[in-house]
């Protein structure tokens, strides 16, 4: 049990995969995840990119073996999460959306009772607990009761209790979203220490960036389906030129008209232009010379927004 | 509309989304007791003859002095729990107050309708106590004027404390530290007469027991003017001081 | 061999709620006094009045003709108390757990399962309701209200009404909507209360109205208790445990069928 026969190091594999939530009491049903394909394999750090209502919480939790596959098969750690969910859920750390911490427990007390929830010797997660909050730098908090803490707390104490039972695969679903800048910062890179130790992380964002900095291989979710694969570099190079030109105008349907040459492929949002172009600064002076006057311009990079724009006609975060 | 109606208004919006559960259980509790405790019980008592009692049927005693303790809990119901969700941030208190409605508009309105509540509670008990055939519909209607006194005893200066209360763990304590001895030793299911001295004298002194003693006498008759002036004296005072004091709290709370 | 059953998942899953809720109880314990102060109350309220109202109650079967109406009533306040103790922690606390906390969201994402929660959950308010019980019964010794010595009884008796009625909560629970619901559990619990057997006896009511009562499950929980505190053991005890012993069960069945289907997203 828990070998990965599927091929070396996969740790998690799933073909078709797909959940259908129906109603109680009737009504219609909804296809979360419709039919997807994917492999992780040991120590990379594997993402899904979407934005939400896409699918990308909803493969976490069946991976996570807490929600029932509803078609297509998934092996976790070898294992079927239908028949062996009490073991996979042994070997997994699991971060969600919302920090489900206990708050009726101090800040030490949520590592020390959860520990147990693994059946681990009380004395061993003594021990745990003190590494966990000096790496979660939750140390001075220990004896605080958890609605005392800050966002970027909490979220640091949710992924030091996910690690309690020394996981072999954590996941971590929308780990950053709602902290501030810094506690952003902090968070990645307690994550990429992770990754250094040989932790195989598997998370979902809606941020561009945080996919680019954590990420080796990802996914891009829409309406339930996988709409590309690939390394973050390797998507921008296969869907997206290197540099972007983002122009904003008084009457943009005047002067769309003027600049449609420009340019490989244009995008247009309701309140910008985009032009894709390897030398955006070239593409800014054909502009320029079509007498078009933007009322501001700007180069930039290319990035995972740009591929999720460019395979869905949408943004990411509305 | 004057600023203190337009906080009972809402406190009426928000009693008609569940007013149908409060009348089930306004109905239901005295029903309930009345049968078990007035009806059951009373058998055992009324054929044990004790004297305690001189011959009145235990129902009869037990019905004025229940719907006296149940405006009590009417009262202290209505004027702690609501008040202290509303007194916290995001509750109906910081809302009203950003309006150009005064504290002591919110609390003449809030306490309009808890008013409200102790009386429309309080007739639907005495509904019951006539079904029963304790007293005639006459009689009952006489008994609504101390019912409402006995409630807004216990409500007014219980809502000037819960507005600055910081955890709800003490409302728990009041009721059962506080409410349920006044309950079980004022006189609502034995008379005080039975008690200890001592302790006989510290009921007298409790809002239920003045309370009790004022519905008893409406409801049975047989009075004596000068203690019903005690009992209404007492109660009024009482809500009156705490009218005043909670002016001051609501003040207090909410202007900073 | 009792050490590998104790780590055995199917006893270590439940035994670490359980280990949960004492953690927090280590912090909360003095509810366990406030919780024992209302029968305490009821108890003097009846020994220092009602008690000289009724005098005797006549008519139990076998034993003492007319025995004193607070020997009566004390047993009876007794298994309330052990039902409220578990009841309470089972629908209340429970439902605030399911609704408002989420505590079992995080708790169902390590190898528990739904049935480790659920037995664990009803294990820990079985200890509630005892801890109530033994602690009120102390004041009920203290007070010379126990007669005889099979009033040890109690205790048996009190776990299996803990268990009755905590198993009973958390089926109760799962039906539960919003705060408003327990306005209707507290109007079957409060009839209840006040109909079986509390305050008198059976004698009292018609034949008909004795049968209904008899099916009460506190009905039960009393008889369980009340004689062999008043030294009388018949038929009836045995029966009361049975009942209370199936009520549980099924209890339980349909508590585990219901969290399967409301905790699995």
């Amino acid at each position: 049990m828990g070998d990965e026969s599927a091929g070396a190091g996969v740790l998690i594999e799933a073909v078709g995969l797909r959940k259908v939530h129906t109603p109680r009491g009737g009504g219609e049903a909804t296809e979360a995840v419709a039919g997807i394909d994917f492999r992780v394999h040991r120590g990379e750090a594997f993402g899904f990119l979407g934005p939400n209502g896409a699918g990308k919480s909803t493969t976490m939790r069946m991976v996570a073996a807490v929600s029932p596959v509803s078609g297509g098969t998934l092996r976790v750690l070898g294992m079927d999460p239908k028949t062996h969910g009490p073991a996979i859920r042994a070997r997994l750390g699991s971060v969600p959306q919302d920090d489900t911490l206990d708050t009726e427990l101090t800040v030490r007390e949520n590592l020390l009772v959860y520990g147990r929830y693994f059946g681990l010797p009380r004395a061993e997660i003594r021990e745990r607990a003190t590494q966990l909050l000096d790496f979660a730098r939750l140390v001075d908090k220990a004896d605080e009761q958890v609605e005392a803490l800050s966002g970027g707390m909490r979220r640091r104490l949710t992924i030091a209790r996910s690690l309690v039972n020394r996981p072999d695969i954590l996941l971590l679903d929308e780990p950053t979203t709602g902290l501030d800048p810094q506690a952003r910062h902090l968070l990645w890179e307690r994550l990429f220490r992770l990754k250094q130790e040989g932790v195989t992380l598997l998370l979902t964002t809606h941020y561009m960036d945080e996919a680019e900095q954590l990420c080796d291989r990802l996914v891009v979710m829409d309406h339930g389906r996988i709409v590309a694969q690939g390394t973050p570099r390797g998507l921008i190079a296969g869907h997206c030129t290197r540099e972007v030109l983002e122009l904003r105008f008084d009457d943009q349907e005047a002067a769309a008209g003027k600049i449609r040459h420009l340019g490989d492929r244009q995008e247009k949002l309701p309140d910008r232009l985009l032009v894709y172009a390897d030398d955006g600064e070239d593409a800014l002076k054909a502009v320029h010379r079509t007498g078009v006057e933007p009322l501001t311009a700007l180069v930039r990079r290319s990035g995972l927004e740009d591929v999720f724009l460019t395979l869905t006609g949408r943004t990411l975060v509305d | 509309m004057a600023p203190a109606l337009r906080e009972f208004c809402y406190w009426m919006d928000r009693y008609r989304r569940v007013w149908r559960g409060t009348v089930v259980i306004s109905v239901a509790n005295p029903l309930l007791f009345l049968a078990a405790m007035g009806a059951g019980l009373g058998k055992l008592v009324d054929a044990n003859h004790s004297g305690h009692l001189t011959g009145t049927p235990y129902l009869d005693f037990l019905a004025p002095g229940l719907l006296a303790a149940a405006a009590m809990q009417t009262g202290v119901i209505e004027a702690t729990f609501p008040v202290f969700q509303s007194a916290r941030s995001g509750g109906n208190y910081p809302a009203a107050a950003a309006t150009p409605m005064r504290p002591v508009d919110i609390l003449g309105g809030h306490l309009l309708f808890v008013a409200f509540r102790v009386l429309l509670s309080g007739l639907l008990f005495l509904a019951v106590v006539v079904a029963f055939g304790v007293v005639g519909p006459a009689r009952a209607l006489l008994a609504a004027g101390p019912v409402l006194l006995t409630g807004m005893a216990f409500a007014a200066p219980l809502m000037g404390w819960a507005v600055g209360v910081d955890r709800q763990s003490r409302l728990n304590g009041l009721y059962r530290f506080v409410v349920m001895p006044l309950y079980m030793f004022s006189g609502t299911f034995f008379p005080i007469s039975q008690l200890p001295h001592w302790l006989r004298s510290v009921a007298t002194c409790t809002p239920l027991y003045q309370g009790v003693a004022l519905t008893r006498g409406a409801g049975l008759g047989g009075s004596h003017p000068g203690a019903t002036a005690v009992h209404v004296g007492y109660l009024l005072a009482l809500t009156a001081a705490g009218v005043w004091a909670a002016r001051r709290s609501y003040t207090r709370r909410l202007n900073r | 061999m009792l050490r590998a059953l104790w780590r055995s998942p199917a006893v270590a899953g439940p035994a670490a709620l359980v280990e949960r809720n004492l953690v927090i109880y280590r912090h909360t314990w003095y509810l366990l006094l406030a919780e024992v102060f209302e029968p305490v109350l009821y108890l003097l309220s009846m020994g220092v009045g009602i008690g000289a109202l009724v005098g005797h109650v006549p008519g139990l079967g076998g034993g003492d003709p007319s025995v004193g109406y607070v020997d009566f009533v004390a047993p009876a306040l007794l298994a309330t108390a052990a039902m409220n103790g578990a009841m309470n922690e089972t629908t209340f606390n429970i439902y605030g757990k399911l609704k408002m906390l989420h505590t079992y969201d995080s708790i169902l994402a390590t190898p528990l399962r739904i049935r480790d929660v659920a037995l664990g959950e009803v294990a820990w308010a079985l200890l509630r309701g005892t801890a109530v019980t033994v602690v009120f019964g102390a004041a009920v010794a203290a007070f010379g209200l126990l007669h005889s010595p099979w009033a040890v009884l109690i205790l048996p008796g009190s776990l299996l009404i803990a268990f009755a009625f905590a198993a009973a909560g958390l089926a109760v629970v799962t039906y539960i909507r919003s705060w408003q619901d327990f306005q209707l559990v507290q109007l079957v619990m409060l009839p209840m209360f006040l109909f079986a057997t509390t305050f008198y006896p059976l004698g009292v009511y018609a034949r008909p109205v004795q049968i209904a009562v008899e099916c009460l499950p506190l009905y039960q929980s009393i008889e369980l208790v009340r004689e062999p505190s008043l030294g009388v053991m018949n038929a009836g005890v045995g029966l009361a445990a049975l009942y209370l012993l199936v009520f549980g069960a099924l209890s339980m069945a349909l508590a585990l069928h219901r969290l399967e289907r409301t905790l699995v997203p």
